[in-house]
């Protein structure tokens, strides 16, 4: 039976879950293997080096820089306080001397008698990584990060902004098409997150962020809203580190488009649970797709992992379309025929004979499908 | 294993490579570029940013990097915010530079002492020093060495700019291929194995096609440009009066940077290409799906102009970065004195000049699989606007980069191989430069063609395609006045050409200025005619778009 790889985003009741929490340079790992971590408990920290500034000693004391190493009052790696006198010219025999204090708080780092100038170190920044989600240590790398395993829901977006957050989950529309609108959300919804349906706008989207939502998921948002939330055009979906309040993640993709029947009701059956949302998103080589976890260790149900084979579509394979003429339609495969086929464009490609849940069937370059794990 | 499949013969030995080959089996050579990771990613630094600061760009791009960014003494920054900078890019390697040989010490060590303050890490692997070369004056030296050689890994090749007048690219470059294999590479994962198997030295892609646009150019004694579109970035490789430039575009692309295209050149620019009305939410929702979902294929005409639409525009904008970098050197000191050497940095000309321009080859894959060659031939034209008589191209199977190391070691393989079997000829626009008004005759041509001789008028505004066959054709344009097509304004030319798969194109739409209509309504019917007239999309007239 012919077979044709594609990518397809996972909405999986019951799966393994593999989270690496990284350090973004050395520094301590808190935990130790087999250690059980909620998702907001540290399990790494380290200190990025601080902010730095140049000061001209040089020029401010009026001297050449290769006299300022003597002129020092402070020694390398010192610490110095802000308004600290941490240099001194030698003046006219001990008197007319010049004085210069230290702008900040910190170290002193280095002093050039190249360039005349001392170079100042703010504090260090310190940095935590959280668990994210619950669950249980499975490797630590030596000074780096741990690897955390749960089991539970996982469900992908195709888009997000807004890097990690928390909450309950809580269903607000009543069926996957609906818009998702301001009446809709309360203060009621502080800190949760919320599962729309096939739309939200900017205006929705700024009250949610002023009723404190954590997250929402909509299956479409418009391209120009999307801009206007970033404050400039989002020109490569490499997203994440965006301050925005909510995190937002979108399903399927920009413009009105209902969200998958499967991602919606698996989503609502877990609706009370807490879940762990990121927008972070990565359309690159080492792709990221932005998730919705809900762990659930406890309940007994069946893990499904699926393997590489079940990324590839056959006959029978459940498929959405996920460009125009079709977008968003979902269907099944009943042929893929081998010979390459001329589409309208007059490109020549790979195609499968979809059948459309209104019985129609059409012809669809298997490049525009994606495949619905379930 | 599918090349063992597809040329019938076995090349490989248990995990080895036969070379060289015995008849039947085996391969002469085995060369790989490669791409891995994204590519060489690099930082450069120079003292002064439109001139050592250039000259090192000019370097790491001519060796095939992405230059992530500049570092300059005078770009503006304060110290701090370079240094966080440094951190936060996390660059594969890093090429200093600065200072002419005698000149400023003091500005060099400062930029050092940025380095030595961010003490930077490289973005592949936690546990090796970031490979930094020093091209600098060469009386800074010792003091680059107490700063970065303990925390870096420091080489010292020659200064990149030894005088105002004399740029050295090459020890550079030739030392960021070095330290692209020993470090970068070796961080992908089968690095080794390809390593054993190669019989050059892997090159980065782009760096190798760039050498087989060199040899072309150098072959034949002509201008050429070459353009390379891709999903993420475009790259821009020229050689004008024997120089070679290469730029790359690292965000113009056709989908993961689709709709920074789109952000760079606005809806305006990329509608006016559309001979439909379009609905500008409509527009970017469709471009921000291609960009999030983008390996999908256009399915519908509707699908496929819009797409060729953003081309252009990628196009255009890479090229114009191009033309803005491909300059002569700037700071060069004439008769003047030093301080109006830097003053004279915004002023260094462009060596593209667009009428010198004998070859346009395009590669990618929007222009190498569009559906009909006519299309590419569009697409290059609309994009670049070549001016007099200009060949169009296009690189059947991104052939390119292979034959670029090939290149490297048997040059007239690579040039024979690259005329042959690379390029798919177009054929040749012909475009008058100058301003034309509307029914005014921009050209009178005669063209000698197998099966006889046609001739004929052009006008403003109209695009011709004359059906020729890739030979040499004997052609005599005459210009109207005031307008070149390559011998001077008002002057007739006489000369040979070559026809191709789609054939010669003659472009009557003016150039300086060129310019589309704004009005919606004649602007989609003059993209119609145009369309109807060069072959590019016979269905439109029957499509419901």
């Amino acid at each position: 039976m012919s077979r044709s790889y594609t990518p397809g985003l996972k909405i999986l009741s019951r799966t393994k879950i593999i989270k690496r929490r990284q350090l973004p340079m050395k520094g301590n790992v808190h935990l130790k293997i087999g250690d059980i971590v909620k998702s907001d408990e540290i399990v790494a920290s380290t200190e990025l080096p601080g902010n730095v500034q140049m000061l001209n000693v040089a020029n401010k004391l009026n001297i050449e820089p290769e006299n300022v190493p003597e002129c020092m009052l402070a020694e390398l790696d010192e610490s110095i306080s802000k308004g600290q006198i941490i240099a001194e010219s030698k003046g006219i025999f001990g008197m007319f001397k010049n004085q210069l204090k230290s702008p900040i708080d910190g170290t002193l780092a280095n002093v050039s008698e190249v360039t005349g100038q001392a170079i100042l170190s703010e504090p260090p920044i310190p940095v935590e990584v959280d668990a994210y989600t619950s669950g249980t240590i499975t490797e630590v790398e030596n000074e780096e990060g741990v690897t955390i395993e749960t089991e539970g829901v996982l469900a992908q977006g195709i888009l997000g902004i807004g890097g990690e957050n928390r909450g309950i989950l809580k269903i607000v529309t009543s069926s996957p098409n609906d818009e998702l609108t301001v009446d809709m959300i309360n203060e009621s919804h502080k800190g949760m997150i919320l599962l729309g349906g096939g739309f939200i706008n900017l205006n929705t989207f700024n009250h949610a962020k002023k009723m404190g939502v954590a997250g929402i998921v909509s299956g479409g948002f418009d391209y120009t809203d999307l801009s206007k939330i970033l404050g400039y055009s989002l020109g490569v979906a490499i997203t994440g580190s965006e301050k925005i309040g909510p995190s937002l993640i979108i399903t399927e993709g920009f413009g009105r488009i209902g969200m998958a029947k499967r991602t919606y009701a698996l989503l609502s059956s877990n609706e009370g649970k807490f879940a762990s949302i990121n927008g972070s998103t990565q359309i690159r080589a080492g792709v990221i797709r932005p998730e919705i976890l809900i762990p659930d260790e406890l309940s007994n149900g069946e893990c499904i992992d699926y393997k590489e084979a079940d990324l590839a579509i056959s006959e029978g394979s459940l498929i959405r379309v996920i460009r125009v003429p079709f977008f968003g339609r979902v269907g099944k495969v009943r042929s893929l025929p081998p010979e390459l086929k001329k589409m309208e464009s007059e490109t020549m490609v790979r195609v499968a004979e979809i059948e459309f849940e209104d019985g129609s069937i059409e012809i669809v370059p298997r490049a525009n499908l994606e495949m619905i794990i379930t | 294993m599918e090349l063992e499949e597809l040329s019938g013969r076995m090349i490989l030995d248990g995990e080895k490579i036969i070379a060289p080959n015995e008849g039947e089996r085996g391969v002469d050579i085995f060369i790989s570029t490669s791409s891995a990771g994204g590519g060489l990613q690099m930082m450069v630094g120079g003292v002064v940013k439109s001139m050592t600061g250039e000259s090192a760009q000019r370097a790491a791009l001519g060796a095939g990097a992405i230059v992530m960014d500049v570092l300059a003494s005078n770009d503006g920054r304060m110290y701090h915010e370079k240094v966080q900078r440094i951190r936060q890019l996390r660059p594969d390697m890093i090429l200093l530079s600065g200072g002419i040989d005698g000149g400023t010490v003091t500005h060099v060590v400062e930029l050092a002492e940025v380095l030595e303050a961010a003490n930077p890490k490289p973005r592949l692997g936690m546990n090796y020093k970031l490979p930094v070369i020093y091209a600098g004056n060469k009386n800074a030296r010792e003091p680059i060495e107490e700063r970065l050689g303990k925390i870096t890994d420091l080489m010292t090749v020659d200064n990149i700019r030894p005088t105002l007048e004399e740029e050295n690219l090459q020890p550079s470059r030739d030392k960021i291929h070095d330290l692209f294999m020993e470090h970068v590479m070796a961080q992908a994962p089968g690095y080794k194995k390809l390593m054993s198997w190669t019989d050059a030295p892997i090159m980065p892609t782009p760096g190798a096609v760039g050498e087989i646009i060199k040899k072309i150019a150098e072959a034949e004694n002509i201008s050429v440009v070459g353009v390379d579109i891709g999903g993420a970035t475009t790259d821009v490789f020229s050689v004008f009066q024997g120089q070679f430039n290469r730029t790359v575009s690292a965000n113009l692309g056709m989908s993961y940077s689709v709709c920074n295209v789109l952000a760079e050149s606005g809806f305006e620019n990329v509608a006016r290409w559309v001979p439909f009305d379009m609905d500008e939410t409509d527009l970017t929702n469709r471009i921000g799906n291609k960009m999030i979902r983008p390996t999908t294929i256009p399915q519908s005409l509707e699908a496929l102009i819009i797409e060729q639409a953003i081309a252009r525009e990628a196009l255009r904008l890479s090229f114009e970065q191009h033309k803005e970098f491909a300059v002569h050197l700037k700071g060069v000191q004439t008769e003047r004195t030093i301080s109006d050497a830097f003053e004279q940095t915004s002023s260094g000309e462009t060596l593209v000049n667009l009428m010198e321009l004998d070859m346009l080859v395009g590669s990618g894959g929007v222009l190498s699989h569009a559906p009909r060659r006519h299309q590419a031939a569009r697409m290059l034209i609309d994009a670049f606007l070549p001016e007099g008589i200009t060949q169009l191209a296009v690189d059947s199977i991104f052939m390119m980069p292979q034959l670029g190391i090939l290149s490297t070691i048997h040059p007239e393989a690579a040039v024979e191989v690259f005329e042959k079997d690379c390029l798919i000829r177009l054929g040749t626009c012909i475009a008058p430069v100058g301003k034309g008004k509307l029914d005014q005759i921009m050209l009178h041509y005669e063209i000698l063609l197998p099966d006889g001789e046609i001739s004929g008028d052009l006008k403003y505004g109209e695009l011709k395609l004359i059906q020729a066959p890739f030979e040499s054709l004997e052609v005599k344009l005459t210009p109207s006045k005031g307008l070149d097509v390559g011998a001077g304004k008002n002057e007739i030319l006489k000369t040979k050409i070559f026809g191709g798969v789609v054939g010669i194109i003659l472009d009557g739409r003016g150039r300086q200025p060129f310019n589309l209509t704004e009005k919606t309504e004649k602007r989609v019917s003059q993209l119609k005619e145009w369309s109807e007239e060069t072959n590019e999309y016979p269905q439109l007239e029957n499509s419901n778009v």
